[in-house]
Order: structure tokens, then C-alpha cells, then sequence
């Protein structure tokens, strides 16, 4: 039930924000805006090792999906200023990305961050650039297509992941008899369903893929299903400053509207095998605001 | 120290009901796994005191093998390996179809792993029964089974509980590893717990405390069976 | 899986010698510091003083009681809580053994001090020497010579011990083995070649304890 309403909220935000009059026309700027003009710099925070998202290539520089759709915001950034700026980049990580926004450090954070409500509370998101969750890793010819048909069957879960709290809070739901092996990651995971042991495995689709991409017989497994939970990646920009946040919705909704968002997901997803969730396209969709 | 104590949560239905579960898994597995060790031990290890070499020598290797490979490697080789190296149908079987299969492989590879120690005690009991009852039985016309079953182990059986009572309780914290091929018993329970609530303090705590409960009961029965098995006289000569 | 394939531990063997080194040097610094620690255990034990005696056979009795597994979450979560921040893997499992280890060390030393002779201390206190002069001087290294077999023996189940950190996924010979054998598919080999590996390093570890006892015994 959650998850229906953080995306009527977020649509509903999204609309709300649309209407309201450009102010950044102006030149006395504020906040973010502000201490870019002054320095000539911005500080984008990324992951190294948030691949396909942020993650630095064999050079050391940091490349990704994510990173790509940064450079859209600061080519608006320098459109807004009138003026070319510098770009300086600093490795965060899940434990320190959200203080180093907070605290000023860096202006953009693009990894692969979960928008939640909780984190709504220190940070601020762009629209979403990312849908992942949980699904199912089965077998091609093991029949199964959804939670629903894991009945009396077997399947392996990471223990302390929200993708094993999801799979058990479904199973309970719907009444289901599922045997669950607990296994300690991942690979353990994967080789349980590899070995026969058990006929599915789940975890953040997106991890699934990289599974399936690592196996040695990749052609006979396939994800499936629903997501299961609900985890929207998006770029994360500083609170209340939302004359910066305008420029971040301007450059993606112009990235999102004019169908490059498709060019710029090709390049780091058709290596992986990963199609775009309709789910994600919609988001995409949503976030192509008009003029 | 930042850390917020919330002991309530042992009591939590859910929680509670997770550490009453892995009670349960860790009792069935290590008193199963004990009954295989004793029966097994019990064998070799009389096995290894044997004139017959081939015997003899087919009992010592058991032990050296069991005793110098760890008993994580043993546990996966059962679960992981056996089941690859089985015709396929059979191996399928130990996968999918053998009941439980994760509690039958553990209770086999920790009841083996533990026979191996168990059979070294048995054979130390023998050895310490005097060489001049044996001879004197072996003089009464006595074949050499019914010198083991009148003689020997009658009386090292009874030498023996006193250091079988530390393999015992060893068996129970032994069982522990059964959480590496997925049992969800005691140990493993107390950290699925340290990782929902983030009480990792009450959790392990809990588990500690209901550990020290089972060495306590398991020490306190070994007493008294040692009491009943003691030998008037024989106590203290050993050795 | 096919037929057995060497290929895959000939091509691994630079991983699998890493956590094999890495399981050694737990060892060892385990060894040291268990016996370090499990001494000190024992003379407070026997030292006389009642609290100090209490304390001591309070801790080696309830670590005795509990798996090496649950006392290793326990550091994992212990050690950085205290120190403030996380020092690592390796320092986590090494205090894990160290203090698992003690316990049993001291029990050891224990039995080791009280096979002493009495009239060994009796005589360093004619000659005037004090408490720990006389433990230093006289009980303890006759203490750790009777000891040396048992201590040998402790220390190659400490270090069939050690394959326990793969439940922390610590990279010892154990969890290396692992790791290969899930990355190539590989389980069979790897899992029987890592026994392979305990096996002659504990097997010689037993004959070279039974050689010890045989010289000690004439």
C-alpha cells in the first residue's frame, strides 16, 4: 500500500512543482546557485564501484548512468549562470553521502540512492531516473512467472535483506507453502539455483542481472515478476533550495522529453541485458514535464 | 558507547518464537548427531584396539581423517560436494526430495566429525583396563568377543564418562555450524535477530545465556550418570 | 559437474595461497596471544585471591559453554562499538580467537602449573624469591615444558578453528575455497582440495606431537 502512495505522492509533487513561476531568471542567485557562480566550481559526489549507476572505469575517472545524466544538470547549470564552471568530483559512499550533501560538501550526489521519505528529511531528490526492486531469478522451463507460483516450490533468500523481508511478507500474504533456504549472499544465491538446490532466488532485479550476466549459462535463467518492493534511484541534490532543484528538473525533463534518456540508458543497461521496466519508462514519462 | 538497549524485543512474539525455533533445531540436531558419534565412536574404537591389522589400521585412518579436516570443511563437502559427485538421481534426491535436507546433512557430517573423538575415548578406556584382566579372561577359555563384551567394555564404558561429558557439550556448540548450510538453529536465529532489530546486544546475549542453560543441564545430567556408572574403588586409578 | 578438473586449482592457486597465509598468521598471533592470556587466566585462578580467582574461572567457564561462532558475531559487533570506529575484519576475528582461545589455554596452563611439584615452590620461597618471582622463574617454564604437547595440539585445533571466519567472510583458506568453488562452479574440487590442505597440515602437526611425547616420555 505504501508504495501506491509514494507514487501518487511523488506525481502529485512533481505536478505541483511544474506550475510554479520560473524565479531563476534573475541574476542574484541563491544557495547552490550562488556558491557555484562565486567558486566557478560544482561538486558532484560519486560511487566507485556502483556499476552500471557511478563507478570509476579503468582510467580512475568516474563514469556511469548516472553520472552522464549529471552532466545534463550542469550543462543547464552553466546555461542558468550564463558561464562555464569547473567540475570537481568526491567519492562518497552509502554512509557518508547523505551528511557530505548536508553538511555542503558536494552540490550533486549521482550514485544509485534510494529516494525515501526518511531521507526526504536531510536530502532532496530529483524525479527518478531509476526503478529497481525485488524480483524473482528462476529458471527459463521451471513454469514459474510470479510470487503466486512459487507455491510449493523453493527458493533461496539472503539473509537481512529487504528483497528476503519483501519475498516472505508476499509468500504470507497470499498463503503460500514456499521452502526458504537461507543463504549467506548473493553468490550463494546463485549457486544454490544453479546446483538445482532450489528453483528461484531474489533480490534487486538489477543484481539479478549482473547474476544472470555472470553465470556460466546465462541463457537459462530469467527474471521475473512484479517488484516485490519499491526502490526508485534518483540524483540527490541539498534541501531547501529548490531555485537549484528547478535547474535538476529542467535539465532531466529535457533529457526525459526529447527520448535522449533512451540513447544514454542503452549505453550502460543493453551490456547487461536489462530492458527498461515499464515501470521506469512511465517514471520517465512523468518526469518529461512540458516547457 | 552509542547504543540504545531495548530488551523488550527478546520478548517480542516473533523474536521470541525465532529463538524458541533455533532451541529446537539445536537440540534435535546435536543430540541426533550425538547418538550417530556414540554408535559409530563406539565401533571404531574398539575397532582400533583390535588384533586384527586390517581392522585396526581401517579404524585409525577413520579417526585421522575425521580429526584433522575441520568440521566446516567436512559439513560442506557433504552438502556441497557429495550431491555433485552422486549419480544424478540421486544426487537430485539428497537436494530436492531427502526431508530436511539441510538438518539430515548436518546431524551426519557433525555425528561422523564427533565419532572420530568419541572413538579415541572408547579407545583409551580399553587401553587404560588393566593388560591383566584381559590375559586373565583370554586363560578362562574366553573367545575375543566375549573378552570385549564381559571384560573391556564394561568397564571402560564406565572409565570413559567423565571425559565424555566435554564431548558431549561439545557436540551442542558444535551444531552451530549448521548455520552454513542454512539451519536456521540457535546461533544463526540470534543474528537474524541482531540484523531485524539491530539489537545485537540483547540477541547475542540471549543466545549466550540459553547456551550456558544447555551446558548447565547437559553438565549436571553427565554428573549424575556418573555417579550411577562409577566403579566402587575404581575412580581416581585410572591414568 | 564433468570429471575432476586440477586446472581450476592450478589457476587458482595464487588466491587460495593468500587466505592459506592469512589462515597461518591468524594462527599463530592466536596462539601467542591465547596463551599470553589463558596463562594469566590460570595464575589468577590459582593466585588465591577470591575475587580475582572468581572473575577468572567466570569468564573460561561461560566461553567454554559457547560456540566459537556466536563469540565471533560477538567481537564482530563488540570491537567497534568500542573502539569507536571499524578496524577491520582481521582484528575483529584475531581478538574473537584470542579471548575464545584463552579459555582453553588457560585450562591447559592450569593443569600445567599444578603439575608443578609443591616442593619446587616450597624451595623458591627458601631461597626467598616472591610470588612471581617464583611463578616466573620456576613454575611456569616447567609448566609450559610438561605443556608443549597438549599446547601443540590446541593450536592445530585452533587453527582448524580458524576456517570459522568464513561466517564473516574473512579471505582464509576457507572462504578463498568457497569463493572459487562458486565463481567456477567448481564445488566438488575445491571443497576436497581444501581438505586435502588442512589435512597434511594438521596430520604432520599430530605425528610431529606424537614424536614430541615419545622424547619426553624417555
Amino acid at each position: 500500500m505504501d508504495f501506491k502512495l509514494t507514487r501518487r505522492a511523488l506525481a502529485v509533487a512533481a505536478l505541483a512543482t511544474g506550475l510554479l513561476p520560473a524565479a531563476v531568471s534573475a541574476q542574484d542567485y541563491t544557495g547552490t546557485l550562488a556558491k557555484i557562480n562565486d567558486s566557478g566550481e560544482i561538486v558532484i559526489g560519486h560511487r566507485e564501484s556502483s556499476v552500471p549507476f557511478s563507478y570509476l572505469n579503468d582510467s580512475q575517472e568516474p563514469v556511469g548512468y548516472s553520472i552522464d545524466l549529471c552532466m545534463k544538470v550542469v550543462e543547464e547549470v552553466e546555461k542558468t549562470l550564463g558561464k562555464d564552471v569547473e567540475i570537481r568530483y568526491v567519492p562518497v559512499n552509502p554512509k557518508t553521502r547523505i551528511a557530505l550533501m548536508a553538511n555542503g560538501t558536494i552540490d550533486l550526489e549521482c550514485g544509485s540512492t534510494t529516494n525515501n521519505l526518511t531521507r526526504q528529511q536531510q536530502v532532496e531528490y530529483l524525479p527518478t531516473t531509476f526503478v529497481t526492486g525485488t524480483k524473482i531469478l528462476t529458471r527459463k522451463d521451471s513454469g514459474i512467472a510470479s510470487v503466486s507460483d512459487l507455491n510449493g516450490k523453493s527458493i533461496a533468500l539472503a539473509q537481512g535483506t529487504t528483497n528476503e523481508r519483501a519475498i516472505k511478507a508476499a509468500v504470507e500474504a497470499q498463503g503460500l507453502d514456499v521452502k526458504i533456504l537461507p543463504v549467506r549472499d548473493h553468490a550463494e544465491g546463485m549457486l544454490s539455483l544453479e546446483t538445482d538446490r532450489v528453483d528461484a532466488y531474489s533480490t534487486d532485479h538489477i543484481l539479478l542481472f549482473g547474476l544472470i550476466a555472470k553465470s556460466k549459462t546465462p541463457d537459462d535463467f530469467t527474471v521475473v515478476g512484479d517488484f516485490l518492493s519499491f526502490d526508485p534511484y534518483a540524483i540527490m541534490v541539498r534541501r531547501d533550495d529548490s531555485a537549484f532543484e528547478l535547474v535538476g528538473k529542467i535539465a532531466l525533463a529535457n533529457v526525459f522529453r526529447s527520448g535522449e534518456i533512451n540513447d544514454i540508458y542503452a549505453k550502460w543497461f543493453d551490456p547487461l541485458g536489462v530492458p527498461a521496466d515499464p515501470l521506469l519508462s512511465a517514471a520517465f514519462e512523468l518526469g518529461a514535464l512540458p516547457e | 558507547m552509542n547504543y540504545n538497549w531495548n530488551w523488550s524485543v527478546l520478548f517480542e512474539p516473533e523474536y521470541l518464537g525465532w529463538l524458541m525455533s533455533g532451541l529446537g533445531w539445536t537440540i534435535s540436531v546435536a543430540l541426533c548427531a550425538w547418538v550417530i558419534a556414540l554408535v559409530v565412536g563406539s565401533l571404531v574404537g574398539v575397532g582400533r584396539t583390535l588384533p586384527n591389522k586390517f581392522i585396526s589400521t581401517l579404524c585409525t585412518a577413520y579417526v585421522e581423517l575425521f580429526r584433522n579436516v575441520p568440521l566446516l570443511v567436512q559439513m560442506f563437502i557433504w552438502y556441497f560436494a557429495v550431491p555433485e559427485m552422486l549419480p544424478e538421481d540421486a544426487g537430485r534426491w539428497m537436494k530436492r526430495d531427502m526431508p530436511q535436507p539441510e538438518f539430515v546433512t548436518a546431524v551426519v557430517a557433525l555425528g561422523l566429525y564427533t565419532a572420530s573423538r568419541v572413538a579415541e575415548q572408547v579407545r583409551a578406556g580399553i587401553e587404560t583396563v588393566p593388560k591383566g584382566l584381559s590375559s586373565a579372561a583370554t586363560a578362562q577359555g574366553m573367545s575375543v568377543a566375549q573378552v570385549y563384551r564381559y571384560v573391556l567394555l564394561p568397564i571402560s564404558f564406565r572409565l570413559i564418562v567423565p571425559p565424555m561429558t566435554s564431548e558431549f557439550l561439545t557436540v551442542f556448540k558444535n551444531s552451530s555450524l549448521a548455520l552454513t548450510i542454512g539451519l536456521l538453529e540457535l546461533t544463526a536465529q540470534s543474528q537474524q535477530i541482531a540484523e531485524y532489530t539491530f539489537q545485537s546486544f540483547e540477541a547475542y546475549t540471549a543466545a549466550t545465556i540459553i547456551y550456558v542453560l544447555i551446558a548447565l543441564t547437559a553438565t549436571v545430567a553427565m554428573t549424575l550418570l556418573e555417579r550411577y556408572t562409577r566403579i566402587p574403588g575404581y575412580v581416581g586409578k585410572e591414568g | 559437474m564433468g570429471d575432476f578438473d586440477f586446472g581450476v586449482i592450478i589457476s587458482n592457486l595464487p588466491f587460495l595461497w593468500q587466505g592459506l597465509q592469512l589462515s597461518l598468521l591468524l594462527t599463530l598471533l592466536a596462539i601467542l596471544g591465547g596463551i599470553v592470556l589463558g596463562t594469566l587466566l590460570a595464575l589468577a585462578r590459582l593466585s588465591g585471591i577470591k575475587p580475582l580467582a572468581l572473575v577468572a574461572a567466570a569468564y573460561v567457564n561461560l566461553i567454554r559453554s559457547v560456540p566459537l561462532i556466536l563469540v565471533i558475531f560477538w567481537f564482530y559487533f563488540l570491537v567497534p562499538l568500542a573502539v569507536g570506529r571499524p578496524i577491520g575484519g582481521f582484528y575483529s576475528a584475531l581478538i574473537a580467537f584470542v579471548m575464545f582461545e584463552a579459555a582453553y589455554y588457560s585450562e591447559i596452563m592450569r593443569a600445567g602449573i599444578q603439575s608443578v611439584k609443591k616442593g619446587q615452590v616450597h624451595a623458591g620461597q627458601a631461597t626467598g624469591l616472591g610470588y612471581w618471582q617464583i611463578q616466573r622463574y620456576v613454575v611456569l617454564p616447567q609448566a609450559f615444558r610438561n605443556m608443549i604437547p597438549i599446547l601443540v595440539t590446541q593450536g592445530i585445533i585452533l587453527f582448524q578453528d580458524t576456517s570459522l571466519v568464513f561466517v564473516v567472510s574473512l579471505r582464509d583458506l576457507m572462504t578463498a575455497s568457497s569463493i572459487v568453488a562458486r565463481t567456477e562452479g567448481r564445488l566438488v574440487e575445491m571443497y576436497l582440495f581444501a581438505a586435502l590442505v588442512y589435512f597434511v597440515i594438521c596430520f604432520s602437526g599430530s605425528l610431529f606431537v606424537r614424536r614430541l611425547q615419545a622424547r619426553m616420555a624417555t
